[in-house]
C-alpha cells in the first residue's frame, strides 16, 4: 500500500496549476485534500506520474454570500462548511457534512475534490444537483460554468476536461427547507442510499441508486402537489431502476429510497 | 450496584486501579513499537503474494525484480531453502491429518495472498515496486471456497494428503442412550447457524525487524508476537540455527487478540533474509495484507439439537460443528483449535446430562486461521443461548427463567464433558443483570414500544470463560507442543529494587502494572521499585506467552511464587543480622523486614541487599551471595472459570433494517480483579469485538476465492459511533488456586456479546415469525423480516 513513484509539483495559482495540467497532460493529477486520491494511489489503482498540489493556492478557500447565491471555493473543507454559519438559507450544506466520513477526513477533504471525484453517493454531488449548483472550472481557454446536472456523467466521470481545474461551486438560490438523510451500517461510510429533498424547488435527488446523483422528476411532481410525504417516498421508490447487487438487493434499495425520501420530506416540512 | 468484595485482601496494591505504569510513555506517544525501530543499514521487505486461490506454481521469475532501483535482493522458497512450519496433534490419522505450512509457497499456492517470494529493498516503496515486477506463472486449480464445497463429493483437494479436505474429525463425547433421550423428550429444538469469517484486526498490524549480530553471534528478531519463545523455536528450526543463536524480543504491541499467538510465515522469511544478507531487514504488514493474508478466524457452521423436558430442563445436546480453517494448520495449535474448543466446552454453564458432538476442521483456499479472542466460545455460546430462548418460547417459559432452571449452581460441578467447573456466580450474575434492566425501566420501554410503533427487544447471554489452561488441559487436547505452565525469576539489585521476569507477553493488557501489583503485595514493596521483564528470550528461561486468558492466572501465580521465595530469603538474612529467629520476622509492607514483636528493629531491603552483594561475608552460613529466586506455576485441574451475564436492549428500524443498541449491561465475575479498571477495559474491548461479529464484520470472498474486503471500507469494523457505552457490574468469586484469587478476564466480553445481541434482535422480531441465527446479521435481512410482518398484519 505504497504509491508508485511520482513527481510532486506545488501550484501557486490557478493559472499555474492549469498551465502544469496542460503541459504534463494525462500523466498529471491534481491533489487537494488527498482523501480519495491517496487511497487509490496506495492501492496503485491510480498511478499519476505527476501530482499537482493545489492545496496552497490562495483565494480558493472562501465561502462568500453574493445576493441570493453562495459561492464556495474549491479548497473549502467539509469541516469548514460544517462549522460555518451559513444562515437559514444554506443550513442544509452545514448539516449534511456530518454524513461525510469522519472528522479527520472532513478536516482535509475539499468541496472541489468531492465534486471532481464524483462518487454517486457523495453528499456534495447530491447537494450540487439538489440546489442547481454551477461548477465553475478554469482551463487554458479561461473559465466556464457547468450546471451540476450536466457535470456528472457516469461512474467517476464528469464534464471536467483533463486540463481544467474546479475553482468554485456556486449555489444560486437559497434552500431554507432543503434536507439530506441517508443510511449506512456505520456512521461515516458512503451511504447505501442517500436522499435529499428541497420542497421549494421542488427537487428530489438520490444517491446510491444510479451511476450519478439522480433527480427523480416523478417524485418531485408528487412533492410539488403537497400530498402526504409517504407518497413522495413511494413515487421515488417506484421511479428508480436498480438491480440486485452483493450487499443490497434492488428490493432493499427501493425500500431504503422509500424510507429516506419520506424522512427527508418529513424533516423538510418541519421547517 | 457493585457488591462488596468478599475476598480478604492483605496487601494494598492488588485490587486498586493504580495509574498504569505503561501510560506515561504510551499516552505521550513515546512507546516503542516495531515500526519505530530503525537500525543502521536497515532494509525493507515486502512479499510477492499469490494472486489466485489455488494453483500449481509453474515458474517464479524474479529477474525483473532485482533490476528495480532500490531492490537489494529477492528470494523464492527455493533460494532460501527453509524448513516448514508444522503443527501436530497426537491423534490417529482418521482424527487428524498433519499438513506442513512452507514459509514461502514452493509447489502450490492455496490462498490469495499466500507469500511466494520476499523482496528486500532500501525503502518500502522500492520493495513494493519490486513486488510489482515479479512474474509468477501458475497452473490454475479449482478453488475450494466454502466448507460445504470442501466436504462435497469429488471436491478438489487443498492438501493431497487430506481426503475430503478434512484436517480434524473428532467425536469427543457420545453419551450412551442419547438417541432415546431425544426420541422421548417432550421438546426438541434445533439451531443451525453459520458464523462469518472474521479478522482479529489488531490496530498494529504484524511486523518484524531482524538483524544478525556478529558480536553476539545471534540473529536478533524484534517482532510483535504474543509467543516469543515459540517464534524462537520455529525460527531456529526453519533456518538451522541453535536456539542460543536466536534472540526474540518484543517491543510495545498494539494488540494481538490471538492473531499474533501463532508463528507467522513472514516473520520467519524476514529473519531468514536478514541472516542471508547480513543486514537488518524490517517488514511491516500493510492493512491490505492484514485484511487478506493474515490469520483469520471464526467461520463455523453448527447444527445443534437440544432436548428439554416439559419444565424446561435440558436433557441433552447433540451437535455437529464444522470449522472452516482455511489453507493451513497454525503453529502450535493446529487446525484443531476451533473444533476441539467447541467440542470440549459446548455444554457451557448448564447442567447437561447427555451430550454428543462431532467437531471437524476443514481446509479451504482461504487465508489460514489462528485462535481469536474467545476461540469458538462466541459461536457455541450463541448457539446454546439461542437454543435456550427457542425452548423457552416453545414451552412458554420466560427466557430468563429457563436459564435459571438449567444453570450450574452447585460447585465444583463435573460436567458430561468431564470438565470440573470451579465455583462461580452463574445464577447471581443472571439475577443481577435482569434486575438492572428492570430497574432501569427497559422492560417498560419494551412493553410501550409496541404501542408507539417502535421495535425493541431484550436479549441475554450467560456464559463462562475457562481460563488458566494448564499443561494438563492442553494435553487433553492432544497437542504435541503442550503449553500451560509459566516460570518467573526475580532479582533484587544492590539498591533493593527488583526486576521480575514473566513468560507471558503483554500485547496491550497492562501486565507491567498488574504483575507489579502482585509482586508489590508479596514483597511489601512500592510498585515504583518493581520492574517487569517480558518478551526477551535471552532474559526469560521459557514462556508460553499470552493467550487464552492465562497471564494473570498462571503468569501472575508464578510471579507471586517467585516473589514469595525472595521474601523468605530477605527474612532469613534479616533474622541473622538482627540476631532473631526467622519466624520472629515479617515483611513490613514498606520495603523492609522487621521483628514482629519489636517493629522498631527493622532492616530495609536496601540494607539487606547491601549485605547480600557488597558485604557478603556478613551473610548467614548456608546462604550464598546475591538475591534471586525462581518459581514456576502450573494448573493441575481443569483451570478456573470466569463467568458473566450480558443483557442487551436493541431497537430495530423498520424503514431501514437498522440495528441500534440502546443499552448494554455486563455483570462479570473474574474472581479478584487485580486492577478493576484494566478488567473493565478488557470487558469493553471484548464486547466491541463481539458486537462486531454479531452485526458488522465479515471477511468475504467471491466464487474464485478472491477476497472481497481488502480495505476497511469493505471490512466493516465498527467505530466508536456504533459501539454503545457498556455498564459493567462486578461480582467476585475468588479462584481457590491462583495467587490472589484471580481468574482470567481477557476474552469474556467477546464470548458473551454475539449471543446477547442476537437474542435481543430476535426478541425484537418476536412477532414476525422470523428467527435469525447467522452472523453477522445483515440489515437487509432485518428489514425484510419486519417488512413481511407488516404486510401480513395488513392482510
Ligand atoms: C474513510 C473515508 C470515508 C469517506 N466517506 C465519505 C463520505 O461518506 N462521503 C463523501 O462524500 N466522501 C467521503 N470520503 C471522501 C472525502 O470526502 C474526500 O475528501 C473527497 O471525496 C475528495 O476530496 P479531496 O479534497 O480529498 O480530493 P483528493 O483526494 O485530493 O482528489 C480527489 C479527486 O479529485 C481531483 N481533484 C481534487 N480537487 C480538484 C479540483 N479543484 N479540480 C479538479 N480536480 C480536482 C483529484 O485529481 C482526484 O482525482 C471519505 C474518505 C475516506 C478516506
Amino acid at each position: 500500500m505504497k504509491p508508485a513513484a511520482f513527481t510532486y509539483h506545488r501550484a501557486r495559482s490557478v493559472s499555474g496549476a492549469v498551465g502544469l495540467l496542460a503541459e504534463l497532460g494525462d500523466d498529471a493529477k491534481v491533489i487537494a485534500g488527498g482523501q480519495s486520491l491517496v487511497a487509490m494511489m496506495n492501492f496503485r489503482l491510480a498511478r499519476p506520474e505527476h501530482l499537482i498540489d493545489i492545496a496552497r493556492i490562495p483565494g480558493l478557500d472562501t465561502i462568500v454570500r453574493e445576493g441570493d447565491a453562495l459561492r464556495v471555493g474549491a479548497l473549502v473543507t467539509h469541516h469548514a462548511v460544517e462549522t460555518a454559519d451559513l444562515g437559514p438559507d444554506f443550513r442544509v450544506l452545514s448539516e449534511a457534512m456530518r454524513w461525510v466520513g469522519h472528522l479527520p477526513i472532513r478536516t482535509r477533504g475539499t468541496v472541489g475534490g468531492s465534486i471532481a471525484h464524483a462518487d454517486a453517493t457523495a453528499e456534495w454531488c447530491l447537494l450540487a444537483v439538489l440546489l442547481d449548483a454551477r461548477i465553475v472550472v478554469e482551463g487554458p481557454a479561461g473559465r466556464r460554468s457547468i450546471p451540476a446536472e450536466e457535470f456528472f456523467q457516469g461512474v467517476f466521470t464528469t464534464a471536467l476536461e483533463p486540463d481544467e481545474l474546479i475553482v468554485e461551486v456556486e449555489f444560486p438560490r437559497p434552500a431554507p427547507r432543503a434536507t439530506l438523510t441517508e443510511f449506512a451500517e456505520r456512521q461515516g461510510d458512503f451511504a447505501i442510499v442517500a436522499a435529499a429533498v428541497d420542497p421549494d424547488a421542488p427537487r428530489v435527488v438520490l444517491g446510491g441508486v444510479a451511476q450519478v446523483p439522480l433527480r427523480v422528476p416523478a417524485a418531485e411532481a408528487v412533492l410539488a402537489a403537497g400530498v402526504a410525504v409517504a407518497e413522495v417516498g413511494e413515487a421515488a421508490a417506484a421511479a428508480i431502476d436498480v438491480r440486485d447487487e452483493p450487499g443490497a438487493s434492488a428490493h432493499y434499495r427501493r425500500a431504503l429510497t422509500r424510507t429516506l425520501v419520506t424522512r427527508a420530506c418529513e424533516e423538510a416540512r418541519t421547517r | 450496584m457493585t457488591r462488596e468484595p468478599r475476598f480478604d485482601r492483605t496487601g494494598r496494591w492488588v485490587g486498586a486501579s493504580v495509574p498504569r505504569r505503561e501510560d506515561p510513555r504510551l499516552l505521550a506517544g513515546r512507546g516503542r513499537f516495531v515500526d519505530d525501530i530503525a537500525l543502521p543499514r536497515m532494509l525493507h521487505a515486502q512479499f510477492v503474494r499469490s494472486t489466485i486461490a489455488h494453483g500449481r506454481i509453474v515458474a517464479v521469475d524474479l529477474g525483473e525484480v532485482r533490476a528495480v532501483p532500490g531492490v537489494v535482493a529477492a528470494f523464492t522458497a527455493a533460494d532460501l531453502a527453509l524448513g516448514d512450519i508444522t503443527a501436530l496433534l497426537d491423534r490417529p490419522p482418521h482424527e487428524f491429518v498433519p499438513t506442513a505450512m512452507p514459509v514461502l509457497a514452493l509447489e502450490k499456492v492455496r490462498y490469495v495472498g499466500e507469500p511466494v517470494a520476499i523482496v528486500v529493498a532500501t525503502d518500502p516503496y522500492a520493495a513494493e515496486d519490486g513486488v510489482e515486477a515479479a512474474v509468477v506463472e501458475y497452473e490454475d486449480l479449482d478453488p475450494v471456497v466454502t466448507d460445504t464445497a470442501a466436504l462435497a463429493d469429488g471436491a478438489p483437494l487443498v492438501h493431497a494428503e487430506a481426503p475430503r479436505n478434512t484436517l480434524v474429525d473428532v467425536s469427543l463425547f457420545a453419551t450412551e442412550g442419547i438417541d432415546d433421550v431425544f426420541a422421548q423428550a417432550p421438546c426438541v429444538v434445533r439451531v443451525r447457524t453459520k458464523t462469518g469469517r472474521q479478522n482479529a484486526l489488531p490496530l498494529e498490524t504484524r511486523g518484524v525487524v531482524a538483524a544478525w549480530d556478529d558480536r553476539d553471534e545471534q540473529l536478533h528478531v524484534q517482532t510483535n508476537t504474543q509467543v516469543p519463545h515459540q517464534v524462537r523455536t520455529v525460527l531456529a528450526g526453519c533456518v538451522g540455527l541453535h536456539e542460543k543463536q536466536v534472540r526474540v524480543t518484543v517491543p510495545d504491541m498494539g494488540g494481538g487478540f490471538g492473531q499474533k499467538c501463532v508463528v507467522g510465515r513472514e516473520e520467519i522469511a524476514t529473519a531468514a533474509a536478514a541472516l542471508r544478507l547480513r543486514r537488518p531487514v524490517k517488514w511491516i504488514e500493510d492493512r491490505r495484507d492484514a485484511l487478506t493474508a493474515a490469520f483469520l478466524a471464526r467461520e463455523q457452521r453448527y447444527d445443534v439439537r437440544a432436548a428439554f423436558d416439559a419444565e424446561g430442563r435440558i436433557l441433552g445436546l447433540d451437535a455437529d460443528v464444522v470449522c472452516d480453517m482455511g489453507a493451513y494448520s497454525c503453529y502450535p495449535f493446529t487446525a484443531g483449535i476451533e473444533p476441539l474448543m467447541a467440542s470440549a466446552e459446548m455444554p457451557s454453564v448448564y447442567q447437561v446430562p447427555a451430550y454428543r458432538v462431532r467437531g471437524r476442521a476443514v481446509t479451504t483456499n482461504k487465508a489460514p486461521t489462528a485462535p481469536y479472542r474467545g476461540v469458538s466460545r462466541p459461536q457455541y455460546v450463541m448457539v446454546v443461548e439461542r437454543l435456550m430462548e427457542r425452548a423457552a418460547r416453545e414451552l412458554g417459559i420466560d427466557p430468563v427463567e429457563i436459564r435459571r432452571r438449567n444453570l450450574i449452581t452447585v460447585f465444583p460441578y463435573t460436567g458430561v464433558n468431564r470438565i470440573t467447573y470451579d465455583p462461580g456466580s452463574y445464577r447471581e450474575s443472571l439475577d443481577l443483570c435482569e434486575q438492572v434492566l428492570h430497574d432501569e425501566g427497559w422492560y417498560d420501554v419494551r412493553a410501550r414500544a409496541v404501542r408507539e410503533g417502535r421495535v425493541i427487544g431484550i436479549g441475554y447471554s450467560c456464559f463462562s470463560e475457562r481460563t488458566g489452561y494448564g499443561s494438563g488441559a492442553f494435553a487433553q487436547r492432544k497437542m504435541q507442543v503442550v503449553p500451560g505452565f509459566d516460570i518467573s525469576e526475580i532479582r533484587m539489585d544492590v539498591s533493593g529494587t527488583v526486576s521480575v521476569t514473566t513468560g507471558t507477553m503483554s500485547h496491550g493488557q497492562s501486565h507491567e502494572t498488574t504483575m507489579a501489583q502482585i509482586v508489590a503485595d508479596r514483597l511489601g514493596l512500592d510498585i515504583a521499585r518493581i520492574k517487569i521483564v517480558q518478551g526477551d528470550t535471552d532474559r526469560i528461561t521459557y514462556g508460553w506467552g499470552s493467550f487464552a486468558s492465562r497471564s494473570i492466572t498462571i503468569g501472575g501465580s508464578a510471579v507471586a511464587a517467585a516473589s514469595g521465595k525472595l521474601g523468605e530469603q530477605l527474612r532469613e538474612i534479616a533474622a541473622h543480622l538482627l540476631d532473631a529467629d526467622v519466624d520472629a520476622t515479617e515483611l513490613d509492607g514498606d520495603g523492609g523486614v522487621r521483628l514482629r514483636d519489636d517493629p522498631a528493629r527493622r532492616l530495609s531491603f536496601a540494607e539487606l541487599a547491601d549485605v547480600a552483594y557488597l558485604r557478603a561475608h556478613l551473610l548467614p552460613k548456608g546462604i550464598g551471595p546475591g538475591l534471586t529466586a525462581s518459581a514456576s506455576f502450573d494448573v493441575a485441574g481443569d483451570g478456573t472459570f470466569s463467568n458473566a451475564t450480558h443483557g442487551v436492549v436493541v431497537e430495530l428500524d423498520p424503514g431501514t433494517g437498522g440495528v441500534q443498541i440502546l443499552r448494554y449491561v455486563c455483570v462479570e465475575d473474574c474472581g479478584v480483579a487485580i486492577h478493576p479498571q484494566v478488567v473493565e477495559g478488557q470487558c469493553r474491548g471484548g464486547i466491541a469485538q463481539g458486537i462486531a461479529g454479531a452485526l458488522f464484520e465479515q471477511v468475504t470472498y467471491d466464487d474464485a476465492g478472491q477476497p472481497l474486503a481488502p480495505s476497511l471500507m469493505e471490512y466493516k469494523v465498527p467505530t466508536a459511533a456504533e459501539i454503545p457505552d457498556v455498564a459493567i457490574h462486578h461480582l467476585e468469586t475468588p479462584c481457590a488456586f491462583t495467587a490472589n484469587g484471580a481468574k482470567g478476564a481477557g476474552e469474556g466480553g467477546t464470548i458473551g456479546a454475539p449471543a446477547a445481541v442476537l437474542n435481543a434482535v430476535n426478541d425484537a422480531l418476536r412477532d414476525t415469525g422470523v428467527e435469525l441465527d447467522d452472523t453477522p446479521i445483515a440489515r437487509e435481512t432485518v428489514h425484510r423480516a419486519l417488512e413481511s410482518a407488516l404486510e401480513n398484519a395488513h392482510v
